[in-house]
């Protein structure tokens, strides 16, 4: 307790001046809480959120074809709990090959309080809530059952099981599509959350492998391959984006045959993807410039081809450097997102707008605002918190004491 | 050539049989000098070709619709009208008129956004090595907030919930030299001869020498708020590539904490922060392209405007990315200049 109050002494009043700073800025916290609980308390209607949040989820998809959202969502859980379940049960050097160690105590406490309270303060039906509840559980059971019985699946199982996250993807855009029997929901009805994720997925996914391309271009020994990557990579970082997703939107259809043109959502996640490429790029440049050129000639003469080398020696090693950055990249594509707003699509910010556009909501602004920022930050943070997870992963150091 | 000398590699000729197979000639599609020319030609070829089949249909989609490529149009009168502005411009004038207005515009904003974000970054920065433990703990969450969430959300947060909730006439935000309302930024200046004025309310309405629009105040703000924490973050790089013997040496010198800062850490500083500064700049110049969110005019949105109007998507988009170019080209040269300047010189 002493130690505490001189630590605390020895950081807030040191000085005349430091305690003067802290009393000064304990004020404007103080004000500043009490003012935010008064408007979040007191002030403000959430009955904007609450009335909408079917919309803010999934925009203005069809009510009889919700049930594909809900199988995707439940089918996301399950894989998530596999995954989280078989990274646990992989043993690790700095952790004593626990199930449940005390970050995943946390973390599943987190995800079971949020899953009754946040469907509770939205005040959904009970037939939703439920649903939410079913959900969390199937990710907590499949948790548990991937770190049980994980280890004792047949190695060719554990190899071939990352291969269902692609093919879950794929699934998932059939469902939300429509196509293989389905009633097809056109992509002008798809916003919200839904397409908001859409379009970061659909991008960062893409633009990983042609922003390694374009890396590797830049990096070359070939002049014109040099070029074409420096000429592009620069093109684009020049523009805006705004302007980019305009060209895409007003001189896509001009530039490919008649009717060859993709839809607008379409579109924009093409050049959000191309957007994206340019920028990776230059992170992944970054990991390769930080990689010995003796890596690659080491490669090579043990008789390696070219590619061989760099898939499997220079790469590996430049990506875990270039990842934070990488993931910086991610994070700020996933913001980025929301300037699709800006070209008349309905994702999350766009539905905002249509929301406050609604006479009964007008004025609840920040309501709808706050809640939308609380939305891409917990999204954002957590990004950064598993790129965090994954470097400290990926150490070399650790990797070496783990044999 | 005697059977017996060593072939080049490649020099393949199709008399060569008499060669030892240890010698053998290396074909053609394995030769180190054929093969990388043969990837970068059928890499150019198909870009190339995607290039010209977008081209093509370019111009025969043009040609349909009538709009093949011509810059008459610029000359016409506009017909919309910008509502703040720099260089007087009316709805008479003609697009190339509103287009440079824009284009000014953008460049008020982004000057100002300039040197507001590099003074809150760098005092942001700096705060971040304070021995105030909670001043610390602040300016992490502020960076860690605004980093996460996206700036045309808070550009739209700041516009519609903060400034537009500004109250009007007697009841606006006073300081003194600086009255804030509904209606826009008023401040102190030189008014008529050269004299200092105030804002004054005359019949409900501030009047001032100097007024910005609220859009122009919410862009500003919005700008300067999110482009801070990201200078502040390069600014504790750069104070953290300092080793650190150079603050106790400092110290023992009997500097206080400021002018440590000000004399020893931050010119080592420098070199590390300004090419980072020089990123940051350039997406702040990209960034000011947001303020159509908030009804700004500036270049992005008088293009948006022309367009609609005219129908000439390739001119409004070349122009468009040709001035954004510029703008960032401009920022680049003075930063590397910049950066010139603060290299250390070893002798």
């Amino acid at each position: 307790m002493t130690a505490l109050m001189r630590r605390l002494r020895h950081e807030l009043f040191a000085t005349p001046a430091d305690g003067l700073i802290t009393l000064v800025l304990l004020t404007l916290i103080g004000a500043g809480g009490a003012g935010f609980l008064h408007w979040a308390f007191r002030q403000a209607q959430w009955a904007v959120v609450r009335v909408n949040s079917t919309l803010f989820a999934v925009g203005r998809y069809p009510i009889e074809q919700q049930w594909r959202i809900w199988l995707l969502t439940a089918l996301l859980a399950v894989a998530t709990g596999i995954t989280w379940g078989m990274l646990r049960a992989h043993p690790r050097p700095d952790r004593g090959g626990e199930l449940w160690p005390r970050n995943d105590r946390i973390a599943s406490a987190l995800l079971l309080l949020l899953a009754l309270l946040l469907p509770l303060a939205l005040a959904l039906t009970w037939a939703i809530q439920l649903r939410w509840w079913l959900i969390t559980a199937a990710l907590l059971l499949a948790r548990w059952l991937a770190g049980r019985f994980g280890p004792l699946l047949p190695p060719l199982a554990k190899r071939l099981l990352p291969l269902g996250l692609p093919l879950l993807y794929l699934l998932g855009m059939v469902l939300i599509h429509g196509g293989l029997g389905l009633v097809n929901v056109p992509s002008s009805e798809w916003g919200g959350l839904l397409l908001t994720l859409l379009e970061a997925s659909f991008a960062i996914l893409l633009c990983f492998p042609l922003g390694v391309l374009l890396a590797l271009g830049r990096r070359s020994e070939l002049p014109l391959l040099r070029w074409g990557s420096v000429l592009y990579i620069e093109f684009i970082r020049g523009a805006p984006l705004i302007t980019l997703l305009f060209l895409g939107q007003n001189m896509l259809g001009f530039l490919l045959p008649g009717g060859l043109a993709p839809e607008r959502v379409w579109r924009a996640a093409w050049v959000l993807t191309l957007f994206a490429a340019a920028y990776l790029a230059e992170a992944v440049r970054s990991g390769l410039a930080a990689v010995p050129r003796g890596q690659l000639e080491a490669a090579r003469s043990l008789g390696m081809s070219l590619p061989q080398a760099f898939a499997s020696v220079v790469l590996p090693q430049a990506l875990r450097v270039a990842l934070p950055s990488m993931v910086g990249q991610f994070i700020s594509l996933l913001q980025d997102t929301t300037l699709l707003s800006l070209i008349g699509l309905m994702e999350l910010l766009g539905t905002a707008r249509t929301v406050m556009a609604n006479p009964a909501f007008l004025g609840r602004n920040a309501e709808v605002y706050f809640t939308l920022a609380v939305l891409f930050w917990c999204c954002c943070a957590a990004l950064g918190l598993g790129s965090r997870a994954l470097e400290r992963r990926l150490d070399p150091a650790a990797l070496a004491r783990s044999g | 050539m005697p059977p017996s000398a060593p072939l080049q590699p490649g020099g393949g000729s199709p008399t060569a049989i008499a060669v030892p197979p240890e010698q053998a000639v290396v074909p053609w599609w394995r030769d180190r000098r054929v093969v990388p020319w043969l990837v970068q030609g059928a890499v150019v070829l198909t870009v190339l070709l995607l290039i010209a089949f977008l081209l093509s249909n370019l111009i025969r989609n043009l040609t349909a619709a009538g709009l093949l490529l011509s810059w008459s149009w610029l000359g016409q009168p506009a017909g919309f009208d910008i509502a703040e502005t720099i260089l007087p411009f009316q709805a008479s004038d003609p697009y190339w008129r509103g287009l440079l207005a824009g284009l000014v515009n953008t460049l008020r904003v982004v000057v100002t956004a300039l040197v507001g974000s590099t003074l809150l970054g760098t005092l942001l920065g700096m705060a971040s090595f304070s021995g105030n433990g909670l001043l610390r703990g602040l300016t992490r969450v502020y960076v860690e907030v605004v980093r996460n969430i996206p700036l045309l959300l808070q550009l739209v947060f700041w516009y519609f919930v903060v400034f537009l909730a500004l109250p009007n006439g007697r009841a606006a935000l006073q300081l003194p030299g600086l009255v804030l309302a509904k209606s826009g930024l008023y401040l102190a200046g030189f008014g008529d001869g050269f004299r200092w004025l105030g804002p004054q309310l005359i019949n409900g309405v501030w009047q001032a020498p100097i007024r910005f629009s609220v859009e122009f105040a919410a862009l500003l703000t919005g700008l300067v708020a999110y482009s801070s924490a990201f200078i502040a973050e390069v600014v504790r790089g750069g104070i953290a590539a300092v080793a650190k013997g150079q603050w106790e040496a400092a110290s023992s010198l009997g500097l206080s904490w400021l002018q440590t800062l000000r004399r020893v850490v931050l010119p080592q500083a420098l070199r590390v922060i300004v090419p980072g500064l020089n990123t940051q700049y350039i997406s702040l110049a990209k960034n000011s392209s947001l303020a159509v969110a908030v009804g700004y005019t500036d270049l992005y949105s008088v293009a948006e405007t022309t367009l609609n109007q005219t129908g000439r998507a390739v001119e409004v988009v070349l122009f468009l990315l040709g001035a954004y170019l510029a703008i960032d080209l401009f920022i680049s040269v003075l930063m590397n200049g910049l950066n010139h300047l603060v290299q250390i010189r070893e002798r």
